[in-house]
Parts: C-alpha cells; structure tokens; sequence
C-alpha cells in the first residue's frame, strides 16, 4: 500500500519534471526568434550535440582508430557481410517507394552474394552489375510526402529529425542484427557495426572540423541536404537562390570577371596540347 | 582575280579566328574532366601528397583547380541574403577569408586519394544554358560510390564552377546558417573576424604538424 503510493508520487514528479523540461523548451523556442525555423529545440539538442562530441572523442573514435589497423580485405568483408543482412531491407524500402526495378535487383543481389558470395563475405553482386542502393524508412517516409518535422539529435546516433527518428524505430523492428535472438552475438555484432561505421568516417570527420565555423550548425545543415538527397535518390528539385539572384542583381561584374581573364589563355593551350 | 584572292583569304581567315575563339569555350563537363584528370595524374604520381603533405595539396589546387572557380559567387551564396548589406570592401574581405578557408580545408582530400576510379554522368543540358550541373561519381573498391556534383555558369565565354556538391550536400550553402549566426552576432565584420581566426588556426594547426 504504502509502496504503491510512494510510487505514484515518484510518477507524478517524473511527470512534472518531463512537464517543466517541455515548457522551458517550449519557452526558449520561443525566446529564439534568430534561431533556425526547422530546429526548435537547438537548445536541447546542442546540448545532447556536446555529449555526443565528447562520447565520440574519449570512445567511439578512438576504437575505431583502433580497429582502422585491420586490413583492408578484412573490413571489406565486414562491410560486405552487414551490407547483405541489410540489403532485405533496403528492397523492401524501394518496393514500398514503388520502385520495383530497384526492389528486383536488391532482392537479386541478395539471392547472389548469399550463396555465391558465401554468406555476404564477398559483394559479388556489384562485380555483376546490380549496384547497392541506400534507403531507409526515413527515406521512404519523406518520398510518401511526410514533412521532417524538426531537427533533433539523438543520444550517440547523432543528426536526426522526427520523420527519420519515426523511421529508425522501424528500421530496428526489422533489422536482423538488432532482432537477433542470442544476446552475446547480438550485442557484438551491432558493436562490431558501429565501429565499422564510424572507422568509414574517420578522416572526413577531421574535414568538418576544420572547415565549420560552428560545427553544430555545419552538422544540421549538412544533414538536411543529405537527407533530402537521399529521398530524391541523388537528384533533388534544384531551386534557383533568391538571395542569389537579388545579390547579383546589384552586384557590379568587377571582381567575379577580373579573375577569368587568366583563365582563357590556361584554356587555350591546353586546346593545342591535345 | 588577286582581289577574289585576298577577300577568300580574309575570309578563311576571320572565319578560323572565330572558330579558334568558339573552341576556347570548352563544354562544362569537358571542363570538369579535364581538370579532374590533371589533378589525379599528378596527386597519383607525387608521394609528398599522398602521404599527407597539406602544403602540397593546396599548391597543386592553387595552381590547377582555382583558376576555374568563381570565389566571388561562391562567397555570395554562402552568405545568403546579408551580402546586400556588405561594402565592397567588406565583400572582397569576406571572397578573400572564404576561399582562403575552403581551398584549406578540402585540399587536404587530395591526400586521402588511394585510387578511387571517377565516373562522369553524361551531361544533361541544352546548348543555350549558361547554368549547368556536372555529375560524377567516385567508385572505390568495398564501398558505395560517393556522388560529387559541380554548379556551373557561363561568364563571357568561360564556365565557372560556383558550387561542388558531396552527396547531395552543398560545400557551399552549408555555411549559410553559421555565416547567419555570425552576422546576427557581431555584423559583417564579425563575420570577417571569425574567418580570420578561424583560418590563422588552421595556419597554425598546419605548421604544427610539420
């Protein structure tokens, strides 16, 4: 009895908590008249942005610096072995965006590097010309019409947004790595996935760094651009700048056009060379 | 008959001169090959650069790439709808920081080339275009191929490259919000100041490393 009503109070103050967490938020939201209009809550994610910084730097970077010593055939193979468990998906996805060709050669690509290529371990498939695609539930999500929402980063997993985080709970459901029934194996495997992830973007990741101003912003923006992207598969509307057009518009030629003069004789004798 | 003569001959002439001039305008996409093609035959011949030589890297692009980018546009695009506000001054302070910046930062790729094959797209345009988009992709051995697109407009007789697209994510427009930040925080020359450092840190990180 007594224990029930303990637990009862401790809801109720979780709940107020949770209830002054999303009132301050929602203040700031609105205190941030300067702030991004897809990132309401940049205050909370800048916060989980740090986090993931540090977690990043300490752990998982330097594992994967780790791990960067493994040869490079023997990364290929991991690559190529995740890569199969998750090319069922990635049919699946394309047949629900009604991409059924894509959904073919998938399913087909499965079927090969499954058994010819020995359990995933070599990507045979693309020696044969069926090219490995990339689609998520995010993904299919957004070519369905569902807006992003806003921005949000996520503990570890980094750059997200609602639309992608409602995604990636289905992407789990069906992921057989994650589902895999034998605990052990299930937990080295998605750690094994990781890091091999992460060693993929190991050297890029010292490119953001040096070239963001503020690399919070420079990560959001960069995700927001990938992402569309990749629900246009690779060709998204091309909207002509209006700030661009209006800036050129009283813009004298002078700067843009003193630098090409040195370009056309460049030109001209690389014509003669060939 | 002397006459008939000369007037061909003017016109032979006239005619090659022009032909001559309508060559130098190579198409964008022969454009962006032919200089892809320059820069990967060197980088794959020069050992300093592949074993990390950022120095190298930036002399080569200083040299090969510079000449066809457009700074001035790129510059522009990245600052968004502040530029209108900015003196000429401040403008040409901003091309100069910016371009010091990028051609810093994204040189040092040329040392991570390890014999990535690229694929340029047939391009998609129609001949009266003067604002292009050239496709390529970069095929490596284990691993997806990495799609990198170049914006291009005509400008007299010449392309410029104004803006370089990695999957799908403008190296440009992706200042555009902390360039915003950085204007709403301390005004155009706040935003001057910021590159500068920015840059002498990186001069910095540079020598360090030597």
């Amino acid at each position: 009895m007594m224990k029930n009503k303990k637990s009862k109070l401790q809801v109720r103050g979780l709940l107020r908590g949770i209830a002054t967490v999303a009132l301050g938020l929602g203040l700031t939201a609105c205190a941030s008249t300067g702030g991004h209009p897809k990132d309401p809550f940049e205050p909370l994610n800048r916060a989980t942005f740090q986090f993931n910084e540090q977690a990043d730097r300490f752990v998982i970077r330097p594992v994967a610096q780790v791990y960067d010593y493994v040869p490079l055939p023997v990364k290929t193979v991991v690559g190529n072995f995740f890569g199969n468990l998750g090319d069922v998906w990635i049919g699946v996805n394309n047949l629900l965006q009604g991409k059924v060709a894509e959904a073919l050669s998938d399913g087909g690509r499965v079927l090969v590097n499954s058994t010819v290529g020995l359990f995933g371990v070599f990507d045979i498939a693309t020696e044969l010309g069926l090219e490995k695609h990339d689609e998520d539930l995010g993904q299919t999500l957004g070519v369905w019409g569902v807006g992003e929402g806003p921005f949000l980063v996520l503990p570890i997993l980094g750059s997200s947004n609602f639309r992608d985080t409602l995604g990636l709970v289905g992407d789990l459901y069906a992921d057989p790595v994650i589902q895999h029934k034998e605990v052990a194996t299930r937990n080295s495997a998605t750690g094994l996935r990781l890091v091999h992830k992460r060693s993929v973007l190991l050297g890029a990741d010292t490119t953001a760094e040096q070239a963001a101003l503020d690399k919070y912003s420079y990560m959001r923006s960069f995700y927001m651009q990938y992402r569309l992207n990749q629900v246009y598969d690779g060709s998204p509307p091309r909207v002509k700048d209006p700030d661009d057009e209006d800036a050129r518009a009283d813009e004298p030629a002078g700067p843009a056009l003193a630098a090409t003069g040195t370009t056309l004789p460049n030109l001209a004798t690389k014509e003669s060379q060939e | 008959m002397t006459k008939t003569l000369s007037l061909l001959a003017a016109l032979a002439l006239s005619l090659g001169v022009q032909f001559a001039a309508f060559a130098n305008t190579i198409a964008p996409d022969a454009l962006v090959k032919g200089v892809t093609d320059d820069v990967i035959a060197i980088v794959r011949q020069d050992k300093a650069i592949q074993s990390g030589d950022t120095r190298k890297a930036v002399e080569l692009v200083e040299t090969k790439v510079l000449p066809y980018f457009d700074f001035a546009h790129m510059t522009r695009l990245a600052v968004g709808k502040d530029w209108r506000q900015a003196s000429p001054e401040q403008k040409a302070a901003l091309t100069q920081e910016f371009k010091t910046l990028l051609v810093r930062t994204y040189s040092n790729a040329l040392t991570q080339y390890r014999n990535q094959v690229i694929d340029f797209k047939p391009l998609k345009a129609k001949p009266e275009d003067t604002d292009v988009i050239v496709r390529t992709e970069v095929r490596q051995a284990g691993a997806k191929p990495v799609q990198i697109d170049y914006a291009l407009d005509k400008q007299g007789d010449g392309w410029k490259v104004y803006d370089v697209m990695v999957a799908g994510v403008s190296l440009v427009t992706n200042y555009r919000d902390s360039f915003g930040q950085e204007v709403r925080a301390g005004g155009i020359d706040g935003l001057i100041k910021s590159l500068k450092d920015k840059n002498k840190q990186l001069e910095t990180t540079v020598q360090a490393k030597k």
